[in-house]
């Protein structure tokens, strides 16, 4: 079970976020506690990676506050977020095409010698050991990543974020480009890393992938927070009034889930 | 690592190259591949080889593989190859310097200024540390101009392209503007060794000490690399490559410095160094050869073995993801720019010491030079690609062919003619090549 009696490990409070005069994100409130999945949902445009790239230092937030285990701590920049053990899988990998997986790896932290220079065949080395664990069949370790199949680069892409024992990991649609044997490997392991005590936000299309994954979720729409519930407590359908309708579980009449299923499936 | 883990590793490899039609293609590709030799590289050594064949044959008097030849041909080569080395940065990082000409003269025009009015009068007449002090004073000069420019484009946000196009223009109205637009003549009698010249070279003996040395280096690279993949476990270069990529590499480097030593110093000089008429004494590599030489391997191993060079191409790779790796991208961008005025200003100073004068149009239209001898030897402008050894390679790609053509008796609206053929004909067999890799 989740030990919920302690401070969060983390915990964003009134985040803002404005991109001229649109408010992407306007007062969202979430945390995570250690071995927990929270699912992050919404339609397009809900904000979802917005409120999370403040939390990877990729874009600062215009004003709220971030507790890393109850302590305030100031992130503008991505090295900040890496310092505090927060590392992102971005949607679209952010893989520097041009060069190899060990490369992209330790991209901006590579080991080096005492006289500071590459030390190439140690990252080639931690990048075989880590990829054992992560993806046995991954063999292409001198190839530029442009040769990769998606799969691949998506290994490349979770090696690096859980090489440097990450406390917090952000994945953001982390199974949109992938097969049906690919997709059940990185839910294989996002189980795993649960187990091992990591906090994962993981932000996602597919209802059902948060829904078998995430122990709660939070739903974001047009910017702002709808709620967030236990999974267990909840279904499929409620969730997805949430989603698109903004109504919470107690909220949601018999009528309101007929006309979510009239629409055909669900583009959420 | 087990047996068979080894070789799913090399069919995970192989499967991962570039497809390959032909068969006969396949087994000379397969052998390269094997032997871990850069294709690109082994392509472009071929056509060096092929266009040198050819101007021998079609020269009168088959003068192009003459010793003398070549050894002016090593001399032209390095200013552009020094310089072609800091441009494989810059467009590698998805930037242009229109600007090293220019540059190059106003920072050419300086060290002309502080040699020739200003130091003798500060301490004395060819005093023997004045050579040093120019050259100082134009190295930190260059970079400066160059981290001044890096800066207005990696924090202002301007495009390269135009800030280095404005440089392009005031840099050559600032090398005017030094002496009024005089040329400054003589220079220091220690600081024209660096251009070459008859007492600008290391003699035939140090010659052998410097081919020794590389041979040496080279094998020494071999066996430190070897050995680290071994203490990993990891697939090793056959044996069998391994020393022919070395015997091949010293019997080039040995030959190359046996077949430069046959220059030999004209006979008026000999007497006067007061050696016996008649007596054969080779002049040896030529001084910017080994500042050209020195600036490919140090800025190699910058591209390749440091931090700072990973980054660079991290930026060209994918500046968003660099960004996100927590890279500093525009304090990298910046020091790019500076390395890149840096070597302007070294090669600034060979060229004013090569023509013995600083002239206000010193570099006019090397920009080009260098940009193309960068895009010859394999340097992309979609960004992340390029190697400094390509580059040197290009810009001797380049000149052999001004040169051959010179003595073809070719005249200059021509030469460009064909050196912008072959341009265009480098990339595109390039483009063609890469896009074949792809898919």
């Amino acid at each position: 079970m989740i030990d919920r009696s302690g401070p969060p490990l983390v915990e964003m409070r009134d985040i803002r976020v404005a991109f001229g005069g649109v408010h992407a994100v306007d007062g969202v409130t979430i945390d995570l506690y250690p071995g927990e999945v929270v699912g992050l949902v919404g339609g397009n445009g809900a904000g979802k990676t917005t409120l999370i790239r403040t939390l990877s230092g990729a874009h600062p937030a215009d004003s709220g506050e971030i507790f890393i285990n109850g302590d305030p701590v100031t992130i503008q920049t991505p090295l900040d977020a890496k310092n505090l053990g927060i590392e992102t899988i971005y949607q679209t990998l952010a893989l520097a095409d041009n060069i190899d997986a060990p490369g992209n790896v330790f991209l901006g932290r590579e080991i080096t010698t005492r006289l500071g220079n590459l030390d190439y065949t140690a990252m080639e080395d931690a990048t075989r050991r880590l990829m054992s664990r992560l993806n046995p069949k991954f063999q292409a370790f001198v190839a530029p990543v442009s040769s990769l199949s998606g799969g691949q680069r998506q290994s490349v892409a979770i090696a690096r974020a859980v090489h440097f024992n990450a406390r917090i990991l952000i994945m953001d649609e982390p199974t949109a480009a992938l097969g049906p044997a690919e997709t059940k490997q990185v839910r294989d392991l996002i189980r795993q890393l649960r187990q091992e005590g990591l906090g994962i936000f993981l932000i996602s299309h597919d209802i059902h992938d948060v829904y078998d994954l995430a122990d709660r979720i939070s739903v974001m729409l047009q910017g702002r927070l709808v709620g967030t519930v236990n999974r267990d407590d909840v279904t499929v359908d409620e969730v997805l009034a949430m989603i698109i309708l903004g109504k919470q579980p107690g909220e949601v009449t018999q009528k309101d889930i007929a006309e979510l299923h009239e629409g055909g499936p669900v583009g959420v | 690592m087990t047996e068979t883990e080894l070789s799913a590793t090399g069919r995970a490899e192989e499967a991962a190259a570039p497809g390959r039609p032909g068969l006969e293609r396949r087994t000379f590709r397969s052998i390269l591949r094997s032997a871990e030799i850069d294709a690109r590289m082994a392509g472009m050594l071929a056509a060096l080889a092929i266009i040198w064949v050819v101007f021998q044959i079609i020269t009168p008097g088959n003068t192009f593989l003459t010793p003398r030849n070549l050894w002016n041909l090593t001399v032209q080569t390095s200013v552009v190859a020094i310089m072609a080395t800091g441009m494989v940065l810059i467009i590698v990082s998805r930037n242009i310097d229109l600007s090293v000409g220019a540059t190059m003269a106003a920072v050419g025009m300086v060290m002309g200024a502080v040699q020739h009015d200003l130091l003798p009068s500060l301490i004395g007449f060819d005093h023997p540390l004045t050579w040093i002090i120019a050259l100082a004073i134009g190295l930190v000069l260059g970079a400066a101009i160059g981290a001044f420019q890096g800066a207005i484009v990696a924090y202002v946000g301007v495009p390269s392209f135009i800030v280095t196009l404005g440089g392009f223009l005031v840099w050559r109205g600032v090398a005017w503007w030094v002496a009024s637009g005089q040329t400054i003549a003589p220079m220091d009698t220690s600081f024209r060794r660096l251009g070459g010249g008859s007492t600008g070279t290391i003699g035939g003996t140090w010659s052998w000490v410097v081919g020794v040395l590389a041979c040496v280096g080279l094998i020494a690279l071999q066996v430190l690399r070897r050995r680290q993949r071994a203490k990993y476990g990891f697939h090793l270069r056959p044996l069998w490559a391994e020393v022919a990529i070395g015997t091949v590499g010293t019997a080039a480097i040995l030959f190359t410095i046996g077949f430069l030593n046959r220059y030999y110093l004209p006979p008026r000089l000999v007497e006067a160094r007061g050696a016996p008429p008649g007596s054969n004494i080779p002049l040896g590599l030529a001084i910017p050869v080994l500042i050209a030489l020195g600036v490919a391997i140090v800025m190699t191993y910058i591209a390749t073995r440091r931090r700072f060079g990973r980054y660079v191409y991290g930026i060209g790779g994918n500046p968003e993801a660099a960004e996100l790796a927590g890279i500093k991208t525009k304090r990298t961008i910046v020091k790019t720019f500076a390395l890149m005025g840096l070597l302007v200003g070294l090669a600034a100073a060979v060229q004013i010491a090569r023509l013995n004068a600083a002239v206000s149009s010193l570099g006019t239209g090397m920009e080009l030079n260098v940009i193309a001898a960068a895009v010859i030897g394999g340097t992309s402008f979609t960004g992340g690609i390029g190697t400094i050894a390509g580059a040197v390679l290009g810009a001797l790609v380049m000149q052999s062919l001004v040169s051959g053509m010179v003595l073809m008796g070719i005249e200059a609206p021509l030469q460009d003619i064909v050196v912008g053929i072959v341009l265009v004909l480098a990339v595109t067999l390039d483009t063609i090549v890469r896009r074949r890799a792809a898919t």
